[in-house]
């Protein structure tokens, strides 16, 4: 039998007589979808609010002599067409279990294959850190019980993770800082629960299982972070490398980008780790810095209490901006990693991973150092250009062979990134593209038209999409720069101001701010400034 | 025309071949049979009359159009672990009694490209896990030789199907002997290919690292036969090997002159019965007469076999068998509210107490603090296992023990001790430990008229030179003609 008749194999509906357990693993068009259903909510089931919830109260800062000791533990969804270990779509938002087939579902007797563009895409995550690529590397088992877990068992690496090492550079608080990486390990996501409230029947859960086996890459860093500031700058960099690198789409409501943090505080100067909480469900980055600023302040309240901070799981509540108690140690599952016996080891060949490396394209710290030099750009202004690539893709078009980067690095970074956030398209689609920049910043320099009339015609790029040429044609925005039109503009403002030119002339050097203003709104923009000053100056002598 | 359902595979076909015999009236001869003698040896779950005479019409249609498939019209019995489209495959256990899989095994598949036409599925130990058929949610299958003896498992109900005539052969599968010590105890042929031969693909997993796929049949040339079309590469099974198919059918015949036969000592053993031992050294003299080398060899870790075997089948049973959680397929316990009493619940009562004990024995042998002194050591005593084979190839051609230490024991005999009973598999562990082939050929009878079946192992994908060993062993004693007495 060959692959492709495997491929096509009928894919029938499992018949399951006399429960109320339903499941549409048909195509678009014939059966209906439904979800799996469990005769109870399994919410209620959870014990979340359970335990030592702790209420925010007023703490004073002065007591903080504890600094706080941070670990991020990344979920990153890799964007690859179909799942880790079966061929089915990882489309977002399809019908409900419409993504499944029965290796995904669990079925009895089926197997997972590796989709090795996964493999692929760690590879090059690995590299782009800096970290060590395994030579040899497995897959384990992670066995626990949940619905939403269709075998029992998520597939994961536990001891020999693809990617070891590494570490991203931040910026934060006006310094540059490595945080080191631990690990980077590939896994299959799990389903999602839906629970009755939205459904049919609304004492019972739902089971999604569209999600299950959706590749993740797990990136673990090192206990480096010391705020909610510099856990917000790890998390801006590593998405904007995941970007970069178009192994991920990074969209956290999605569910594609997701952070657990492990939070400690201890005293100033102490070099043991004191005992950690676990924050999971932090589904934005500023519920990230929320949730560990709670936590540093719970944790430093406790202990200038005379308390001790218990080693467990939290869950970040959005809505009172706090964290709650899961589980603690003692219930924290056992989960029996064995190397999953269905997968063969995989050696993976310096030559290999030399082919992925080469595909490795300029990285934002590389790309902002060669706009620093290259086009002699302060390094803030390199820094948020390169945060996404579309945006240095953008500037870099723009700024080539332009006589004043610095100019269009202030356009892209104020006006273009403005309509980029206004309209949500991206900086590619935009009807201002970059050559239209160029030749309009080019215009400034050349004298054509003055800055405060480049934001008219900006504005009407934006709006038609139109050669800035032909805006400054049909609109009349060319500059005047005709010293005898100026003269007379300037001779008629003065004649109609006579007490403010006695005042000048009496020492209010100031007032000729209020001259230039009266020429430029009498030529309605369109003189050039530096030459009305000129003129002015010398009529008022 | 009850006849033709005592005939072999290849016999068969050829009659279809011929015209003799059509595949409809094969199929109708067989359920005939099935209806008659069927609910005294319990060897089906599941009779798929209507899918086999469809099948069959089909099958002759085919062959009318002038198509010549191995297999074309030749009625099987599936283990009822391996997964079938359409047709209920319940794993011998309460918790998938109602479960049918929207997919076939890729060796069912196999067979069905072939032509081969599915007669049902047969009992089995629940989940493969036991040696004798009585932890199946559907009773034991019953040795057609003597229906109060046990007729070996897991396999169990293929055995009997294929020793009772109630099929022309059959699928098992082998996780620690679960073909070849239910063929031994039935007098039938039943090979464990190499680990990686046959794809696993929708055979429900007992323990992953061990499980093989293999044919249950009245010769060996049948085996030959169904290994050649079961075997081979599949992009859906990661184990599965690329290694180039072998010629199990030309050399069959070739004899044994000039090659070595090894006899380790670990493998005769006291506390085995002694007539056992002396049909099995009675067939190893065959050997030399008919020109091998017959050498002792040692094979020194065999003693730690059942226990690895009892760590790392357990450990990987625990996972594998954690999907049934109710959720979303199978049994689910509708009265249990929550979520971790419909978990107990279901798990508790859709599990035959021998499932359960092993689930418990492997999340023990997994669990954080024990993990190194269990699993990692059985691991190891795996490493040395495989090399005492490995070494013993560089001088032997094959190995020859027997299957089982003794024949076929009463129905509940050992039910009660578990112990006692994992011991039946002393002699079959190592091949699935090992990942090498192994075949089982009846070599006698004891007094009481029960099978013996001989034992030979051969090195990894040496299934072709295993038959031949087989097969001169069989021409010689020549047993599989005898047929046990069912009927009345």
């Amino acid at each position: 039998m060959t692959p492709s008749e495997y491929g096509s194999r009928r894919m029938l509906s499992p018949r399951v007589n006399g429960h109320k357990v339903l499941l549409g693993v048909g195509k678009p068009g014939g059966i209906s979808y439904i979800l799996i259903q469990l005769k109870f909510d399994i919410q209620s089931d959870r014990r979340i609010a359970q335990g030592r919830s702790c209420a925010w109260s007023d703490y004073s800062r002065k007591k903080m002599d504890y600094e706080a000791v941070i670990g991020l533990e990344t979920h990153v969804q890799l964007s690859t067409k179909t799942k880790i270990f079966c061929s089915c779509s990882t489309t977002f938002g399809a019908e409900p279990n419409a993504n499944t087939c029965p290796v995904c579902l669990g079925m009895p007797g089926v197997l997972p294959v590796l989709n090795l563009e996964v493999l692929n895409r760690a590879i090059k995550v690995g590299l782009a850190v800096g970290g060590k690529i395994a030579e040899w590397t497995k897959f384990d088992r992670k066995n626990y019980f949940y619905p939403d877990l269709p075998k029992g068992y998520q597939i994961s690496q536990y001891d020999l993770p693809i990617v070891s090492g590494g570490g991203l550079d931040i910026f934060a608080d006006n310094a540059h800082k490595t945080i080191g990486l631990t690990r980077i390990h590939m896994e299959e996501d799990a389903g999602k629960l839906v629970h009755g409230e939205n459904m049919g029947d609304p004492s019972s859960s739902y089971v999604d299982l569209n999600r299950t086996g959706v590749p993740l890459l797990e990136i673990v860093s090192e206990p480096d972070i010391r705020s909610s500031e510099e856990a917000r700058r790890y998390m801006d960099k590593l998405k904007t490398i995941l970007q970069y690198l178009e192994v991920s789409d990074c969209n956290m409501e999605e569910g594609s980008l997701r952070c657990d943090a492990n939070i400690s505080i201890r005293p100033v100067g102490q070099k043991e780790f004191g005992t950690r909480a676990e924050i999971k469900n932090v589904n934005s980055f500023r519920f990230l810095q929320r949730a560990i600023d709670f936590e540093i302040r719970r944790q430093t309240e406790l202990l200038n209490e005379g308390g001790t901070v218990v080693q467990e799981t939290r869950l970040y509540d959005e809505k009172n901006d706090r964290t709650v108690s899961m589980r603690s140690k003692e219930e924290a599952h056992d989960y029996r990693y064995f190397p999953d016996p269905d997968l063969a080891p995989m050696v993976i060949g310096k030559d290999w991973v030399e082919r992925i490396r080469a595909t490795l394209p300029e990285l934002p710290d590389e790309k902002a150092k060669r706009f620093m030099a290259e086009y002699e750009l302060p390094e803030y202004d390199a820094l948020v250009l390169c945060s996404t690539r579309a945006t240095a893709d953008y500037f870099e078009q723009a700024a080539r062979g332009a006589k004043s980067p610095k100019i269009i690095s202030n356009w892209v970074m104020g006006e273009v990134l403005r309509v980029v956030k206004e309209t949500g398209a991206a900086p590619a689609d935009l009807p201002v593209t970059p050559a239209m920049l160029s030749k309009m910043v080019g215009m400034i320099d050349s004298g054509a038209i003055s800055g405060k009339i480049a934001k008219t015609v900006f504005e009407e790029m934006a709006q038609s999409g139109l050669d800035p040429e032909k805006i400054v044609e049909q609109k009349g925005l060319t500059q005047i720069t005709d010293t005898s039109s100026i003269e007379g503009e300037v001779d008629k403002i003065l004649a109609a101001n006579p007490s403010q030119v006695a005042d000048y002339k009496a020492g209010k050097d100031k007032l000729i701010g209020f001259f230039v203003g009266q020429v430029m709104r009498a030529t309605r923009g369109k003189a050039s400034p530096d030459m009305v000053n000129q003129i002015l100056k010398e009529k008022l002598k | 025309m009850n006849d033709i359902c005592s005939w072999t595979i290849h016999e068969l076909v050829a009659a279809m071949e011929k015209g003799q015999v059509t595949s409809k009236e094969a199929v109708e001869a067989y359920l005939g049979r099935i209806a008659k003698v069927g609910p005294k040896l319990n060897a089906y779950i599941t009779v798929d009359e209507e899918g086999a005479r469809k099948a069959a019409v089909e099958a002759d249609k085919r062959r009318a159009a002038g198509e010549a498939t191995p297999l074309l019209g030749a009625p099987l019995a599936i283990k009822d672990l391996l997964a079938t489209e359409g047709l209920r495959t319940t794993c011998g256990s309460k918790i998938l009694d109602n479960f049918v899989p929207p997919y076939d095994s890729f060796a069912v598949a196999r067979l069905k490209q072939a032509g081969a036409v599915i007669l049902g599925k047969t009992n089995m130990d629940e989940f493969a896990m036991g040696s004798s058929n009585e932890t199946s949610h559907y009773g034991p299958a019953r040795n057609p030789w003597n229906t109060s003896k046990i007729p070996g498992g897991s396999s169990g109900g293929s055995a009997v199907a294929v020793a009772a005539d109630l099929c022309a052969g059959a699928l098992g599968s082998d996780t620690g002997g679960s073909i070849r010590q239910p063929a031994s105890l039935c007098g039938i042929v039943g090979l464990k290919p190499t680990y990686g031969r046959v794809s696993r693909f929708g055979l429900v997993a007992f323990a992953s690292s061990l499980d093989q796929i293999g044919p249950m049949t009245k010769d060996i040339r049948d085996a030959a036969i169904l290994t050649s079309v079961i075997s081979g590469h599949d992009p859906m099974d990661s184990t599965c090997s690329s290694e180039p198919l072998g010629d199990y059918l030309s050399g069959l015949e070739d004899g044994v002159e000039g090659m070595v036969v090894g006899v380790p000592d670990e493998y005769f053993i006291e506390g085995m019965d002694p007539e056992v031992e002396q049909k099995v050294r009675e067939a190893i003299n065959i050997l030399e007469q008919k020109g091998a080398t017959v050498r002792r060899i040692s094979l020194p870790h065999t003693k730690y076999a059942v226990p690895t075997y009892y760590v790392i089948a357990p450990a990987e049973a625990s996972s594998n068998l954690a999907r049934y959680d109710g959720v979303k397929y199978g049994y689910r316990d509708m009265e249990a509210e929550g979520l971790s009493s419909m978990y107990c619940s279901t798990r508790n009562k859709g599990f035959g107490s021998e499932v359960k004990r092993r689930i418990m024995l492997g999340t023990y042998a997994l669990s954080a603090g024990y993990y190194d002194a269990y699993y990692l050591k059985a691991l190891k005593a795996r490493t040395l296992i495989k090399r005492d084979f490995q070494e013993a190839f560089k001088d032997v051609s094959v190995i020859v023990a027997p299957t089982a230490p003794a024949a076929a024991f009463g129905l509940g005999e050992r039910v009660d001790d578990p112990l006692k009973m994992y011991l039946s598999d002393i002699f079959t562990i190592s091949a699935n430990l090992a990942g090498i082939p192994g075949v089982s050929v009846p070599c006698g009878f004891t007094t009481g008229g029960e099978p013996v079946g001989l034992q030979i192992l051969g090195s990894y994908f040496q299934e072709a030179s295993t038959l031949r060993v087989a097969r001169a062993v069989e021409r010689e004693i020549g047993i599989t003609t005898v047929k046990p007495r069912v009927d009345n």
